[in-house]
Parts: C-alpha cells; structure tokens; sequence
C-alpha cells in the first residue's frame, strides 16, 4: 500500500503532536499562549488532534494589550466556545490601571506584555506554557529550544540553554520556573499556511485581502482604526491588504495582496521576497538584536 | 484540500542535516550560500546583512551574518549555539542544525547529530584534515548519522586543483573505514564562490559528482529508519470521561519503530502481557497501518494496565529489559564531571529513571581513539564507557540497531539540567 513514506508537513504534524503529549503528560500546569493569530490557532488545532477525543487538557491564556483587532478577538471567543477550553485573559489595561506597569510614552504596549504574562503565571502557577513562535522568524529565536527554560524571572539565557538530543525533551522546573514550549519550532511560515490549508482550518478575516483605508508609514500600510489615525501631514487612502502577522493593532501593518483564498494565500508566500516580520511588524525594527533583548526579559 | 496541495506536499520529503566544521572552514558562509541559491533568503534579510557587512568594511557580503544571531556572536565572529535553519526545494524541505565547530562545544554536535539524516562535514582546502574534522567524523559515527558528506571548501584558493582534493579525500576515506560510516560522498566546493554548491562548477571539470545540494536532494533516506523492530513507547493515556466515550481508553505516542498493524498481537513490556492492536487512531481517522515518525493512539482488545513508560512491542521482537546499562556518555555539564558512583535522573524514551554510575570502564580520546582506562570521570565534551544501574527497567535496544530506543539523556538532579547524553552499546 505504501511505502512508509509521509510528507514533511505530516512529520511537522506527527513531531508537534508528541510535543503537546509529552507536555501534558510530564508538567503539572501547562497553558497554551492563545492570540487569536495564525500560529496560535494551528497551536490550537494541533493540541485538539493530539488528545482526540478527550478535550484539550489545559487552559488556553490571552495576553490582551486592548489593542486588538475586533474581528481577532470575535474569532478568539468563538474558537474557545467551540473548543470548550477554559480561556484565561491576562490584561494588560487592567496591570496600567494597578499601576503595575506604565504604559510607554509612544503607546505601544508590546514589551509591557512581558510583565503581565509572567505574572500571570506566577498567578496560576503554569510550569509549561506554549508558545507558537517558530525558528526561521529571527535569529535569536532560530537557536531556541523546543523546550526552553526560564528561570524565576522569566529569563532566557541563551548561552546556558539545555542540550536537547533526539526527542528526549527536559522539562523539568523547580517551583517558580517554567518551561516555553514550541511545537511549531521547525516550521516556517510557508507550512503554517500549508497546514491550515490541508487541515481547512478557518482564520479571522484579516488575514484575507480586502479594500481598507490606510495610511503609508515609512513604507508600510498600517489601516486606519481606534488605534491608528491618520497624522498631521499623511494621507488616508483605499488599499487592498491582508496581514501576514496579526499583533497590536497600532503595530501590525499590512501588505498590498488580492489573495481572498487560503490557496492564494499560499501562491503569494512562496514568491514573496520579504520576511513576515520584516513586511508587518514595527515592534522589530528597533534594532538587530530587538528580540533577543526582549527574549531575555521574558517575552515570547 | 485540493488536488494542487496534496500533490505539492506528497513530493516534499524532510532531511535533517547536521554541519559541522572548524571556526574558519567556512560553514557559515555555506549555510547562507545554500539559502542564498535556492532563493530561501528574504530581501530584507539580505539587506540587513548588506548593511552589516558593509558597515565594517567587509569586501564582500559575508553570508556567515545570516545564522550568527546573537550578540556575542556578532561581536566575537563565531556561533556559539546550535541554530537551526530551513530552506526547501522543489525536492524536498532540509532542516539544517548549525553546530559551532571548535572545541568546548562538542556537546553542540552531538546535539545537532543526534536527529540527523546526514551529517556536513567540512575542511578547508588548503589545510586538509585536522583534528576537527577527524572528531567531527567520529562523532557522527557514533550518532549513526545515515549519510555523511565531507564537502573539500575553498577550492578556488587552491587554483581548483584536483591533486589537493584527491589527497584530502582518501587520507579521510582511510580514517573513515576505522569507523562506521555507512554512506560517505566526497564534493569539491567553493562556499564563497558558489563552485559545486548549488550548480555543478565550470572551475572543476575533473569533478564527476554531484553539486552538494543536487546530492541532498537525492539521497536515498528512506531506508534509513527501522521498520523492522515495533517499538511504541507509550507516551500519553487517553480518557475522556466523558458520557460518549465512557470505556475508552487509548494509549498515545510516537511509533518509535517497526510497523503496526491492527490485528496485530503485541505484548506490553514490562508486564509481559499480550493482546491485539485493536486500532490504531488519529484525530483523522483509523489507520490501516502505522509506522515511525507517527503520532498515533492505540487502542488493545484487552484491558491491560498499561501507563506511560511502558512499551509495546511483538512478542517474538522484544527490546532488552534491563536495570544493567552499558553506554557510552558523553559528558555536557561544565560545572561537575560525571563520577563513578555519581546518582543522576535519566530520561530514556518516555520513561524516567534514577541511574548511579558504577563504573567507567575508560574515557575516549576522540581524536586519536584512545582509550584512557585509568579515567574515573568524565568532564564536559569528555566521551567514556560507563556502566549504570538504573532504579527500574530500562525497555531498550542496542543504539546501532534502534536510535529511537538506544538513546536516553543524564539530568543533573539538584538543578534539572540535561548534564549528558548516553548510548547505549
């Protein structure tokens, strides 16, 4: 019948699947990092196949800066009523109006989430969390684990990482540290897209092209919305766009496309010329190293 | 989906390669260059390292600024860590572990070789095989990486000269036979020029092989796993309690190897107990037949207690059931050696254990092969014959014989870090 041959997005599948079992099944109070982003929703999809056909054995945890796009967070709460996963929502509104952080002169809350998690964290005492980032993002993230340790403050020590031989995955912690986990470590974008292909699995309607009004911000198309007016001196005008990344609203840009399909989708990944981060996201642009800095705090 | 994608996906079949090399060999600047012609680079990835390079007066692009990614590497002009890269061709999809070269990292290799199908090694033209390259090889063997490929770089600082490369290639082909090295492929290159990398070179004429990502594309991987031996260590139990599957009780994992098949009689070690694969489950469906790497979820005729570090097997093919284990280690901690009668934790497939080292037999010289019986310990990238007792069972096989099996990793009890990596001989 056949000869014991499966293709790459299969293994991709197969690897991930033993990840989220072997979480499950080793650390006491795993949590799955759920945005309502593209990554997150595979992550999502993959721990439903892994423990079919009991339920998803771990909540699923929202860091919500408030700046969302709408059409994300509806996907986000229908997805999770479908699921019925238990939903936690770390706000990071209500960590500003503690007065636990303070929110950046500029608006942006994308590194005052990392405060926010770790509490959150600390809170419900989550040994495992899972993380959809993916190796070919960044460099710094390309000499991550697939488990990676962080210590009592969430930090990421890249030169002291654990050696990670076969499937033979440590995640061991003391109380009070955690273990990232990344399931989606040797994918790139290009199979996220291909999976949620084949699995059919349904995306918020930003990731599909539509006319938007936007203005054009050092060569990048942010749409107009609560988040993001039109300043003294730039234009709005009418773009069809689609996002290649879904973060803050106020820092997700997107990219001229007409790909309304998921197979157009796919068409326009495999000829592109620039990476996702790079086409959509301010946040990374600070500097050469912005996200291993940010990785070492804590963040994703 | 449609027809398009599952037709693109069926031709796309997953290599993982290790490379590996000395700090000057030029491995970076080969990993960009296989990006770089197979069109995986991304303009803005390009142009990061254009201004980069350009910024310090480099006379050319350097193409190794594409897999340095932390800070100190930039800095220091080395990789300190295992990185992993991707690219795919219309051929196949390769996941490249990047391990740094010199010396105090050979734990890094190991690491990178214990998953691949195929190992890089390289050399630099003009100063043939060194010490590295000659560890390099050695420890590939003992991962029994499948493949291994010795890529001969800078070929165009030594005028392409086909005398050069005959020498590098047989003084290696005569080290290698010392050491298990199923399939070896022996290309001319030039990283930096692009000579034999991607496209044949017009520089070698003489040269009749394949280009290295010609052979990458095409080497025959299929073979590699063992579908001999089933091996299903049970990773997960599935329960749903709930009203619609009240009596369901799945075991989940990976098949580590062998081939199953529902009907099929299988015992469950170490209880002894048989019984038969009554299916074999995914969220997809049933399955007719399963086999390594697949995550899959068996379910037996009978009700067995069955839990997690337990193995399915046949029962006519069973793996060794010992608390006695000969292996050999290699040591990764910087902070303690391993020492005899040193207790450690010990994660072999799904299972977790208490080993104390009752002996170490010798310590390895990986250059020279030698072995040093007089060592009582093993220090960081020091590889030794130990002997361990473990605290329960281990369901094992030999590692030459099952990968999957015959591997199991050491943890540092007080602090939890993986200190070691074992094979078990």
């Amino acid at each position: 019948m056949s000869d014991y041959r499966i293709s790459h997005i299969a293994a991709l599948e197969a690897e991930a699947i033993f990840i989220f079992r072997e979480v499950a099944a080793t650390c006491q109070r795993p949590v799955l990092l759920f945005s309502g982003g593209k990554d997150s929703i595979v992550m999502l999809h993959l721990a439903q196949k892994a423990f079919a056909p009991a339920p998803v054995p771990f909540p699923v945890m929202h860091v919500d800066t408030g700046q969302n796009f709408a059409e994300v967070i509806d996907y986000r709460d229908r997805r999770v009523a479908e699921t019925g996963v238990q939903l936690i929502v770390a706000s990071v509104q209500d960590a500003i109006d503690r007065g636990m952080v303070t929110e950046p002169p500029d608006g942006t809350r994308n590194r005052i989430q990392t405060p926010v998690l770790l509490e959150a964290a600390e809170k419900y005492q989550f040994d495992a969390l899972f993380g959809g980032a993916r190796r070919d993002e960044e460099k710094a993230r390309a000499k991550e684990r697939v488990f990676s340790f962080r210590d009592d403050f969430g930090q990421w020590d890249p030169k002291n990482q654990r050696p990670e031989l076969w499937n033979l995955y440590n995640g061991r912690v003391h109380p009070g540290e955690q273990i990232r986990v990344f399931p989606l470590s040797n994918w790139t974008e290009l199979d996220v897209w291909r999976y949620i292909g084949s699995e059919s699995i349904p995306l918020p309607e930003v990731y599909f092209a539509s006319e938007r009004e936007v203005v054009d911000r050092g060569g990048m198309l942010y749409a107009v919305n609560e988040f993001i007016q039109p300043r003294e001196g730039e234009t709005v005008f009418k773009e069809t766009v689609r996002y290649r990344t879904v973060g803050d609203a106020n820092l997700t840009a997107g990219v001229r496309s007409e790909a309304r399909t998921i197979e157009e989708i796919i068409a326009e990944v495999e000829s592109t010329r620039i990476t996702e981060r790079g086409a959509t996201r301010g946040d990374d642009k600070t500097s050469e190293a912005a996200m291993e800095d940010r990785k070492r705090e804590g963040y994703f | 989906m449609t027809d398009v994608l599952s037709s693109r996906e069926d031709t796309h079949e997953l290599l993982r390669f290790a490379t590996a090399g000395s700090v000057d060999d030029g491995k970076s600047t080969l990993i960009g260059r296989l990006l770089f012609d197979s069109k995986s680079l991304f303009d803005d990835q390009w142009d990061a390292v254009e201004a980069v390079s350009a910024g310090r007066g480099d006379e050319y692009t350097d193409l190794a600024l594409l897999t340095d990614g932390l800070r100190s590497e930039r800095e220091q002009g080395i990789t300190i860590d295992v990185a992993y890269r991707y690219f795919s061709t219309p051929e196949r999809k390769f996941i490249i572990a990047d391990t740094p070269g010199h010396i105090q990292y050979t734990r890094n290799m190991v690491t990178g070789a214990s998953t691949a199908d195929l190992a890089l090694i390289l050399v630099d033209a003009r100063k043939g095989l060194v010490e590295q390259s000659r560890r390099h090889a050695f420890l590939c063997s003992l991962l029994r990486v499948p493949h291994m490929v010795l890529c001969v770089n800078k070929m165009d600082l030594v005028d392409y000269d086909e005398a050069v490369f005959k020498q590098i290639e047989n003084e290696f082909k005569a080290f290698a036979t010392k050491l298990e090295v199923p399939d070896l492929t022996v290309i001319p290159i030039s990283a930096l020029k692009g000579d034999n990398v991607v496209n044949r070179s017009e520089n070698m004429p003489w040269f009749q092989g394949p280009s290295l990502l010609h052979h990458l594309e095409k080497v025959h991987i299929a073979s590699d796993r063992n579908l001999v031996d089933v091996r299903f260590p049970v990773q997960h139990v599935i329960r749903p309690h709930s009203s619609d599957n009240h009596d369901y009780r799945g075991y989940a994992g990976q098949i580590a190897s062998g081939v199953m098949k529902p009907g099929d009689e299988v015992m469950v070690l170490p209880s002894g107990f048989t019984s038969r694969i009554a299916s074999i489950e995914t969220a997809d469906g049933p399955l007719d037949e399963a086999f390594p790497p697949l995550s899959v979820t068996v379910r037996l005729e009978d009700e067995l207690d069955v839990s997690r570090g337990d193995m399915l097997c046949r029962p006519g093919n069973q793996p060794r059931v010992s608390q006695d284990i000969e292996a050999m280690v290699c040591w990764m901690d910087e902070a303690r050696p391993l020492r005899l009668r040193g207790k450690y934790a010990i994660k072999h497939t799904t299972s977790d254990a208490r080993a104390v080292v009752k002996d170490v037999q010798y310590q390895l010289d990986v250059n020279t092969l030698h072995r040093d019986e007089s060592a009582s310990e093993l220090k960081l990238n020091e590889i030794g014959r130990v002997t361990l007792r473990t605290t329960k069972p281990l369901l094992c096989d030999d590692y030459r014989r099952n990968r999957a099996t015959g591997g199991f990793i050491i943890i540092d009890e007080s602090d939890n870090r993986t200190v070691g990596a074992g094979i078990i001989v």
